[in-house]
């Protein structure tokens, strides 16, 4: 990797400004995407802030209605927290299929969702569930925040400091995993809640998208059978050696209507 | 003998406590003072000339020793890397060789070939400066698919190869097969793609090397399987170093699957400019470097029919193989997809004429050469694909129809039409014991159980043979090999009575600090404790052909027997001379000389101590010391056999392969560790799971670049994919070596593919798939369900 200077705040007002000026400038969470673009020499940035001092940016709570996870909690902490088992089961279980133990234990939410890899899993729960980003400037809507491949509603130097994520009556999460890096090639995360019915879909396009069709379908019966004969068209999804668009396409049924009998169980 | 550490004995590894406690040493641990390291500058491209390189911004970064280029190699004359197998074409001539530069000169031929080397006192410094060397390259078209290679305007390799045929040859006489076919009532036809395969060993390779100025003696340290070789090699045809004055060193190395046989320019590099630097260098591959210039394995393309009677009696069989061999010849590639893999076509079945047609071709790849099996994975897979193929057209059960075709008991030696003659064998036990193991007579039971959860459930057989232990020297000769392939062992006592074994084998996994030693303990009645196993430095061993063809065992292990019976023969001496008695009188046992029918006996340990401090000793007779050196040339190769049989579940929704069962049953011979043999059975078929479900090297048809060149894209196989093994023996042993054992370092790799496939075609027939491609991943396992049900509703 190049030479960059490195900055280990302790608050996130410091790590602001630590990032303030510099646009080549990064912030680091878990670094799980940013270490290995540094080892490649895929990256050259002037200063990485590594946030991993920031004491605040850390935890799980519940408030009211919302499981609120801060930015710099570790996949596998949302996956053992009793708290979320208890309030949204589908996203313990999410966080709990990220990666490796090695990655669950390194990597973030703040880092994963600011991130927005299309293969990643929590968008999928982000926009499934309508949760809200909390940013140390604003709050901002699931459905506005991911905004296209590796993009976000994010400005620069605007970290996440929690997500805040509404229970939900039924969800689940369905990954069919890419056979090499286990990256979700299709996700489809699907919730039942008080603000109606969500199909969100990671991994099959370039940023996560919602599915219309199938929600319409399952507002009025919330039932596998219900989007049986949905189709997703192949235009614009993702297509590599382990998977054509058509193939995608088809997943994202599949794993709609397994994720739709999950959440029922 | 202690029966807890001898032959037969489930004795834990000597060599564990070192690796899990981190005290393994390997070549990138090495402390070297003043060290310099190294950076290979690779090619981005496929196919390009080189017009001109500049290295003069970067030969001013800071840290920056020395930078090399393929012209400062012309200059000091280096010789080009080599080949060491002479495959004759159908002709009677030599294949094309066109030459095979350490750093390429004028022309790049795949991506990853090496173009400059930058030595500098850090590995970044090195990298940085790397990056500041302006190469301009006229980029070229590039010819990646060996199925294309031969078509007419495909682009060329290299002018010296027209039409990029390395060679055509051919086994069989073609016209006695043809003549059967026209009498068969049944054949079978198989097209086929053996999948390239990146070897991915835990630890990539790596070179370090020193040069002494008051000496002139060059010592290298390299991740090889056979450093003797490669000293060969590098002093004979390529640096000219003459040999004793090469000391090569191959330490701890982890995993090699055959990707550590060859001569690589890494190594040549390090070495040479070790003198020339005037300080140490060292270099260790990125994982991604790995996936670029570590030798490929398999890649290729077959046609074959199998003709039988109307009962399904083989009676010929006939394969074309295009086999690619990448853009350079590597140290044994032309031999592999030849005498590795074509007289293997005869596999465990009495086909009485068989002819088989190979053309090697250049492509812009990595090279080609020996991975796990090496050929006889190709064969076995080519085999039981069209075996199975052939019983599911005639509507038999498939263990029926090979039962139906083995080579019975009796006929052992037995004479293949495809040169090489089993010593022995006995297969209808094995495949009995599998169908027993995997219980075979359930099946249909547990398809429809499967069906009933939406599941396809198929099953499919594997039986193997394979030829290791390479081999007798003089028939390598005759078939066109560089080099003899017995191998040699030096057993040293010292006078307190412990041993060093000195063996020319070289273990990178293969467990042999225990087996060897266990082997000794047996023969000779020492214990374990006392024995060390000596093995991977020229200065310290006798030379060994090294470690590769399941060979180690059936060949070094036979060295050191030979070796035992010289220590066995003068300790006779020296024992009777204590016991004042007659030589023909001693006899040997659990460590001991006695005088047969009396209770006069002397312990090994005391004859050693005798033969060191030779005060009351046959001096006039026999030499002080006891240290006994011997070379084994085997008679023949080995051939281990099994029967596969794997169970499959597939999800026709996603197209996802579970295998659910998996049963092995092998003939190894005599056994020396089971507990090693089952890590070997373990770890190959794994290996075999790997090509036939997830491993694909994939270079992109346009651009020649590798798409598969991370564990981002390159699959490899993980412990939930793959079941807990069930295994089993039978065993014939070796009737030719001292330890009557065969071989079972690359059985598991050779026999699953086809045991695999055989079940996934046995699952998706009921739904109309006729052939599925490895590997079967879910992409290609739905497109092929895709295929079927839009032909049926045609």
């Amino acid at each position: 990797m190049y030479d960059f200077a490195y900055h280990r705040p302790k608050s996130v007002a410091d790590a602001v400004g630590l990032l303030k000026g510099k646009p080549e400038a990064r912030a680091m969470s878990g670094g799980m995407t940013l270490i290995p673009t540094l080892k490649q020499r895929l990256a050259r940035p002037s200063d990485v802030v590594d946030l991993g001092g920031v004491k605040e940016l850390a935890g799980i709570k519940v408030e009211g209605n919302n499981v609120v996870v801060g930015g710099m909690t570790r996949h596998a902490d949302v996956a053992t927290s009793a708290e979320v088992k208890a309030a949204i089961p589908a996203l313990a279980h999410l966080a709990g299929h990220i990666g490796d133990p090695q990655v669950r234990n390194r990597g973030t939410i703040g880092g994963s969702v600011a991130n927005n890899d299309p293969a990643a899993d929590y968008p999928g729960a982000v926009v499934g569930l309508n949760a809200t980003v909390t940013t140390n400037t604003r709050k901002i809507a699931a459905d506005d925040f991911f905004k296209g491949l590796f993009e976000t509603a994010l400005a620069d130097g605007e970290l996440i400091t929690s997500i805040s994520f509404p229970k939900a009556e039924k969800a689940a999460y369905m990954k069919f995993p890419n056979p090499a890096s286990r990256y979700a090639m299709v996700g489809v995360f699907v919730a039942k809640t008080a603000g109606g019915v969500r199909v969100a879909v990671t991994g099959a396009g370039p940023c996560v998208f919602r599915v219309k069709a199938m929600e319409d379908a399952l507002a009025k019966n919330f039932s596998s059978a219900a989007i049986k004969d949905i189709k997703i068209p192949a235009d614009g999804l993702n297509s590599d050696i382990h998977g054509s668009a058509e193939y995608r396409a088809h997943l994202v049924g599949v794993m709609a209507r397994r994720a739709v009998d999950a959440a029922n169980k | 003998m202690t029966a807890a550490t001898g032959i037969g004995a489930r004795v834990l590894r000597t060599e564990d406590k070192r690796f899990l406690t981190g005290n393994g040493r390997y070549v990138d641990d090495l402390p070297l003072a003043r060290a310099t390291y190294a950076y290979f500058l690779r090619s981005p491209h496929a196919h390009a000339k080189i017009k001109s390189i500049d290295i003069s911004a970067a030969a001013k970064m800071p840290g920056v020793v020395n930078i090399f280029t393929g012209k400062d190699l012309v200059d000091a004359k280096v010789g080009g890397l080599i080949c060491g197998w002479v495959v004759k074409d159908k002709h009677g001539q030599p294949h094309k060789a066109p030459a095979h530069p350490v750093m390429a000169v004028d022309t790049v031929r795949y991506v990853g070939d090496t173009v400059a080397m930058v030595v500098a006192n850090t590995y970044d410094e090195a990298k940085d400066a790397a990056e500041s060397i302006k190469v301009d390259y006229e980029v070229k078209p590039a010819n990646v698919d060996p199925g294309r290679a031969l078509d007419k305007g495909a682009v060329e390799v290299h002018p010296e190869a027209p039409g990029n045929l390395v060679y055509d040859w051919e086994i069989g006489v073609k016209a006695d097969v043809d003549a059967a076919f026209a009498k068969a009532a049944h054949v079978t036809k198989l097209d086929l793609i053996n999948n390239r395969l990146i070897p991915n060993a835990m630890e990539p390779r790596a070179a370090a090397a020193d040069y002494d100025k008051g000496t002139g003696q060059y010592t290298l340290w390299s991740t090889s399987q056979n450093p003797h070789v490669l000293r060969l090699i590098l002093s004979a045809f390529v640096l000219g170093i003459p040999e004793h004055k090469l000391r090569v060193i191959a330490p701890d190395v982890g995993g090699g699957f055959g990707s550590k046989i060859f001569c690589y320019a890494d190594e040549t590099m390090v070495c040479w400019a070790a003198s020339r630097v005037g300080r140490p260098i060292k270099w260790t591959a990125e994982r991604s470097e790995s996936f670029q210039t570590d030798c490929h394995g398999r890649d290729h393309v077959t046609h074959a029919e199998l003709a039988m009677d109307k009962d399904g009696k083989f009676l010929a069989l006939k394969v074309d193989t295009i086999a690619n061999m990448g853009a350079y010849l590597s140290t044994f590639s032309t031999a592999v997809p030849t005498y590795l893999y074509a007289t293997l076509l005869a596999g465990q079945y009495t086909t009485p004429l068989i002819y088989a047609n190979v053309k090697a071709v250049f492509t812009h790849t990595a090279p080609v050469d020996a991975y796990r099996g090496a050929g006889r994975p190709e064969a076995t897979f080519v085999i039981e694909s069209i075996v199975s193929k052939a019983a599911a057209e005639m509507k038999m059960d498939p263990a029926e129809l090979r039962r139906k075709n083995f080579i019975p008991s009796t006929a052992f030696p037995y004479q293949t039409p495809v040169a090489l003659q089993y010593d022995s064998g006995n297969y209808p036990p094995i495949i009995d014991e599998a169908i027993k193991i995997a219980d075979y007579k359930g099946f249909e039971a547990r398809r429809a159980e499967a069906k009933s959860r939406g599941k396809l459930r198929g099953i499919g057989f594997s039986s193997y043979i394979e030829a290791c232990g390479l081999a007798p020297s003089q028939v390598i000769g005759q078939l066109g090999g560089g080099v003899g392939q017995w191998e040699a062992a030096q057993i040293k006592f010292n006078p307190t009575g412990n041993v060093q074994i000195m063996t020319g084998s070289h273990s990178h996994g293969q467990s042999h600090e225990t087996t060897f030693a266990q082997i000794v303990s047996d023969k000779l009645g020492v214990p374990m404790e006392q024995i060390e196993i000596v093995h991977g430095d020229t200065a310290t061993t006798p030379f060994g052909m090294g470690t590769y063809g399941s060979r180690s065992l059936a060949v070094g292990g036979s060295a050191i027997m030979k070796a035992a019976d010289k220590i066995i023969a003068k300790g006779k001496k020296i024992a009777a001379h204590l016991m004042e008695a007659s030589v023909a009188d001693v006899v040997f046992e659990n460590g001991t000389f006695k005088v047969a029918g009396t209770d006069k006996n002397v312990p090994l340990a005391q004859v050693v101590f005798a033969a060191y401090v030779p005060h009351n000793y046959p001096l006039a007779e026999v030499e002080p010391g006891m240290d006994e050196n011997a070379f084994y040339d085997p008679a023949n190769f080995v051939y281990p056999a099994g029967t596969q049989i794997c169970e499959v579940e597939i999800d026709p929704d996603t197209g996802e392969v579970e295998i659910v069962n998996f049963t092995a049953v092998d003939d190894f011979g005599n056994i020396i560790n089971p507990m090693v043999v089952e890590g070997q059975v373990h770890g190959g078929i794994v290996q075999g799971i790997g090509q036939a479900l997830l491993e694909a090297a994939v270079y992109d048809k346009a651009t020649g670049q590798l798409i598969s060149g991370s564990y981002m894209d390159y699959t490899m196989p993980r412990a939930d994919d793959v079941p807990s093994f069930k295994l089993g023996y039978k065993v014939t042993p070796c009737p030719h070596n001292p330890l009557g054992v065969k071989g079972c370092g690359e059985a598991g790799a050779i026999a699953s593919p086809a045991a695999v496939m055989n079940a996934v075609h046995n699952a998706l027939a009921p739904i109309g798939v006729k052939h599925v491609e490895m590997p079967a991943t879910p992409l290609n396992v739905w497109q092929s369900i895709q295929g079927a049900q839009r032909q049926a509703a045609e």
